[in-house]
């Protein structure tokens, strides 16, 4: 009886790490780019959560500025939080490849060295901050919450020029 | 089939009926189950189980068109169910008990049957702010298709539904109005009697949403006074797939056709079709056959036992809940109109509901999370979601405890 319970809370302390904590509760860059060049309303339709994303690319498809606000779990609010830090200054090509590795990561897929193998070495150390959604993995049903500021991050890449996307939701 | 009404029924005892809920016995996350979700679908006492696995292993067969044994009686079986939904709900005759998939499909049949025959462009349909989305967007359908208009009756802060707002919304143009009998969120238990007269008194006709009111009241569609009630069997302790609708026999008689298919017509050619009558009219295809069954051993279960002790019982879960529930730091109840049922909303302050669900999920303990398909009445309220505590008959003032001693343990998660 007593070891499923330590692995319970186990489950429980990596997916509440103080990171995801911190981030939850002091979201960075949870504001409105000035000047965005591309605007998404994230919105996961079966708990009500919602999330703007904005961000301003250069000619060169490098992002310049991007942020996340709304309202949502921590989960959803810290990963909006972190991925905000790990995408400044990155190109939209290498964001695509985070995006990848962020949604394999929150399924269980492949482990921090894989992910990190899966994008440009300057981001090792961001993946390992994104590795504390991980602990997603243990709870099926919150993965959608880590990833859909992932994904309405990559419609606003994908609809530049301020199309506004209503309805982003995990494909699975 | 052979319900004993004539025995009185044991007084109301809350360890008694937890044993003919064999669900309630297992571990979760190797916990004691602590189950407060009735209110999206209650758990199934043994009753339900039993005769659902005898008909389909003794007496299955489609209904009303086989001229052999078993589809005789499976027809006599399926309509002694109807007869079951009669009496409980004491509809003047059986031919008012339309079998659909369930409240969604009860309230989108009359939209779209009664919304077609009594809707003309500027005509109104009034709702309240606190319902359900099955209640407002089968609506919003029918109202793209006649051109009528939605007029929304506000809540109070407290969750209640005034008269007076009623009042106000009402008009010569309101030709429907939609209203829950009790709130899945707040649990507020809606004044239907005073809505009734307010609308009749200007020639409109009331469909009651009764998903919850048909469990936690004791529901007589003729005192009432409404002209359609719609419920789905999986919250009423009995299978999903089987949902009831409940309308007037006049209004069932003037009403067009649904859906199409075997079962509803009279004759049917190339050229033109003839319906039967209702409610055969309204049950196009193969029905939910063993459900409906399901359905009746849940009725019949229910008559078994002390209802009104199983009611009181409820109240007395839910009292102590919104005593004990503010102990916890942060924590504010939402919905705490005067008149109510066992339904309990709150929100802690720094948590949300859905990391708060999570975590008291591997205490064990069941609750909802999120908008309970009310998006509109979350803006209302000013939040994004909230958790929702719901107690059932078999539900305990130990696991009102046990729920809050797991908000305890979420704070220390999540805070
Ligand atoms: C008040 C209310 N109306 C309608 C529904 C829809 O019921 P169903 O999904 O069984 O059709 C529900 C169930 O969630 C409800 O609580």
């Amino acid at each position: 009886m007593t070891a499923p319970d330590d692995v319970k809370n186990d489950d429980l302390k990596s997916l509440y790490q103080e990171i995801i904590l911190d981030h939850g509760r002091n979201p960075r860059n949870a504001r409105i780019v000035e000047h965005h060049t591309c605007n998404v309303k994230g919105n996961n339709p079966l708990c009500g959560d919602r999330i703007t994303v904005t961000a301003r690319l250069s000619a060169g498809q490098v992002i310049e500025d991007i942020a996340a606000e709304g309202k949502g779990c921590a989960i959803s609010i810290a990963s909006a939080s972190l991925m905000t830090e790990a995408l400044k200054g990155v190109s939209t090509e290498t964001a695509q490849k985070l995006f990848v590795a962020v949604q394999k990561l929150c399924k269980g897929e492949v482990d921090v060295a894989a992910a990190q193998a899966m994008v440009p070495s300057a981001l090792s150390e961001q993946i390992e901050k994104l590795a504390s959604l991980s602990g997603v993995k243990q709870f099926p049903v919150r993965v959608k919450c880590a990833t859909l500021p992932w994904h309405a991050m990559m419609s606003c890449l994908a609809g530049r020029n301020d199309a506004t996307t209503e309805g982003v939701s995990e494909g699975n | 089939m052979n319900a004993v009404t004539s025995v009185a029924p044991a007084k109301f005892d809350v360890n008694e009926i937890r044993k003919d809920f064999p669900i309630l016995s297992r571990l979760v996350h190797n916990k004691p189950l602590v189950f407060l979700d009735s209110a999206a679908s209650a758990q199934k006492p043994r009753a339900v189980i039993d005769a659902m696995s005898f008909a389909f292993e003794n007496e299955y067969a489609n209904v009303h068109r086989g001229a052999y044994y078993l589809s005789e009686t499976a027809t006599t079986n399926y309509e002694a169910a109807r007869e079951k939904v009669r009496t409980f709900i004491n509809a003047s005759s059986v031919n008012e008990i339309v079998f659909t998939k369930g409240a969604t499909d009860a309230i989108n049949l009359v939209a779209a049957s009664y919304g077609r025959l009594a809707l003309k462009p500027g005509d109104e349909i009034m709702l309240t702010a606190l319902e359900h989305h099955s209640n407002i967007v089968p609506w919003q359908l029918i109202r793209d298709q006649t051109g009528a208009e939605i007029k929304v009756v506000p809540i109070n802060a407290d969750g209640s539904v005034s008269v007076d707002a009623f009042a106000r919304t009402i008009g010569p143009k309101t030709k429907i109005v939609a209203v829950a009998h009790v709130s899945n969120v707040l649990g507020t238990i809606l004044p239907i009697e005073a809505i009734v007269e307010m609308a009749h008194k200007v020639g409109a006709k009331v469909l009651v949403d009764g998903c919850q009111g048909i469990v936690h009241e004791k529901v007589d569609v003729q005192a009432l006074g409404c002209d359609f009630y719609a419920f789905s069997g999986h919250k009423l302790y009995g299978p999903n797939g089987i949902g009831v609708l409940w309308a007037r026999a006049e209004l069932l008689d003037a009403m067009p056709p649904y859906q199409g298919g075997g079962e509803m017509i009279s004759t049917v050619t190339f050229k033109q079709s003839t319906w039967a009558e209702a409610p055969a009219k309204f049950e196009a295809g193969t029905p939910p056959i063993v459900p409906a069954l399901g359905l009746g051993a849940a009725i019949d279960y229910l008559n078994r036992i002390d209802r009104v002790g199983a009611i009181a019982h409820e109240h007395d879960l839910l009292h102590y809940a919104m005593q004990q529930l503010p102990t916890v730091p942060g924590l504010k109840l939402v919905g705490t109109a005067q008149n109510k049922a066992s339904v309990q909303s709150f929100t802690m302050d720094g948590a949300h509901p859905h990391d708060l669900a999570t975590v008291l999920d591997r205490s064990g303990v069941a609750v909802r999370a999120g908008h309970h398909c009310a998006q509109p009445l979350m803006e209302a309220l000013g939040v994004t979601a909230t958790a929702r505590a719901s107690f059932g008959i078999y539900n305990t003032r130990a696991e009102v405890d046990a729920l809050v001693a797991a908000l305890h343990k979420a704070r220390a998660v999540l805070l």
